[in-house]
């Protein structure tokens, strides 16, 4: 084993307070889940920043290519009917 | 024919890169960017991050000296923030492409730098002050212009930052003013501070922009914001009229308002000296990295045990 070895990536979600999304906050190195946990807890919430985390190890993350933006993102654009601003209200009637 | 498709690919790819800046819009870790960007950044974050952990050095040295419970307290605090702010610039270099070990092997053989005012001692709790007012009342004026770097990690990570950040250089300005308020001897110590830590906080800015060897791209892509100039007479405007109100005196005889720039003329600054100790012949040079290899060496059994017990954890998984 290598004497440098730095662990794996783990990137660090975190919920401000409950109910809310996580946002990703950055990345910390870990041996396993709790490590993860620890660590993300003393790098990212050292203000009371948040309720909850979630570490999840770099390399299980799926993400898309900016340059594959058309192809991910384009169909809503062309299909306005999916907004509520398409349809046009008669006349007098308020809204829902 | 080749050739050329290859040239024009890469002539497009930098167009559209180019375009991208010059609308404001970040750059995000897998878009397709300029080598020179990627190198760019890799150095600048690197170098920045390696700043915030060598900067605990100077101020660990007084955690068990400090004054007061409070004190103590504070001054944990506040390192425990620069190891925090250490790994937030690592974490946003290595959306670069760069290993946290090859960073740390990189500053170990002296290809990559740290804040030259970290090669200065701290020698008594004045210096504390000074440290927390001056070195860290430079390094916001500088990290709150990079908030607005074109690439998204390493502006988050300066957003998060600069949040953290304005209790550092506060809790120096008050070591600094309670100083002013004791003894003459007191006095004497502050404002002895006050004059070692002033030329090499203004230092930190970097060369004059008429020096400035890494300038041209890095404004053109938007990594910089304000040159160093600029970002030097932000600090010093700011930081003369603090100096005024506790009644510290600036080291320096050519201070002068300028009314026509609405900034102070400062007096020449000693770049031989700035040249001597980035070259490796400060005072502490030789110290700050001594004291990062062996503390790294002497960490490397817990990073091997953490990973054997993942290994031995993992294959238990497997097994049952």
């Amino acid at each position: 084993m290598a004497t440098d070895s730095q662990l794996t990536q783990w990137e660090v979600f975190i919920q401000s307070k409950p109910g809310a999304n996580y946002i990703h906050a950055g990345s910390v190195h870990a041996a396993d889940k709790k490590m993860a946990l620890q660590n993300a807890r003393d790098t990212y919430t050292r203000r009371g920043e948040g309720t909850s985390i979630w570490a999840v190890p770099t390399d299980a993350i799926a993400a898309s290519n900016p340059e594959d933006g058309d192809m991910f993102f384009d169909p809503a654009n062309d299909k306005t009917y999916r907004l509520p601003t398409f349809y046009v209200m008669p006349e007098g009637a308020k809204a829902i | 024919m080749e050739l050329q498709e290859h040239t024009s690919v890469a002539a497009d790819m930098l167009r559209h890169f180019e375009e991208k800046i010059e609308r404001g819009d970040a750059i995000e870790p897998k878009d397709r960017m300029p080598d020179g960007y990627r190198k760019h950044l890799i150095r600048q974050i690197s170098q920045h991050a390696h700043s915030e952990v060598i900067g605990m050095q100077p101020e660990g040295n007084w955690v068990t000296r400090a004054p007061s419970l409070r004190a103590k307290q504070i001054l944990l605090a506040k390192i425990q923030d620069e190891g925090g702010h250490g790994l937030y610039l690592y974490s946003a270099a290595e959306t670069l492409g760069i290993s946290r070990a090859e960073m740390i092997e990189q500053l170990h053989a002296g290809k990559a730098k740290y804040s030259n005012i970290f090669n200065y001692p701290a020698l008594n709790w004045a210096d504390i002050g000074a440290i927390g007012w001056l070195v860290d009342g430079a390094a916001i004026v500088n990290q709150v212009s990079l908030q607005r770097t074109s690439y998204g990690p390493y502006s988050r990570a300066m957003v998060r930052i600069c949040k953290e950040e304005s209790f550092h250089q506060r809790q120096g300005y008050e070591i600094m003013a309670k100083m002013m308020k004791g003894s003459a001897e007191q006095r004497d110590m502050a404002q002895d501070a006050m004059n070692r830590w002033w030329w090499p906080a203004l230092m930190m800015f970097g060369p004059h922009d008429s020096d400035s060897p890494h300038t041209g791209d890095a404004f053109k892509w938007k990594i910089k914001r304000q040159s160093n100039d600029e970002l030097r007479a932000k600090f010093i405007d700011k930081t003369v009229q603090q100096a005024e109100v506790i009644g510290l005196t600036i080291p320096d005889k050519d201070l002068k308002w300028n009314e026509a720039r609405g900034h102070y003329d400062h007096g020449a600054i000693n770049w031989d000296e700035f040249y001597r100790v980035i070259n490796g012949n400060g005072p502490c040079n030789q110290q700050r990295m001594d004291h990062h290899k062996r503390v790294h060496a002497e960490g490397a059994w817990v990073r091997e045990a953490a990973e054997a017990y993942r290994i031995k954890k993992e294959k238990k998984l497997h097994l049952s």
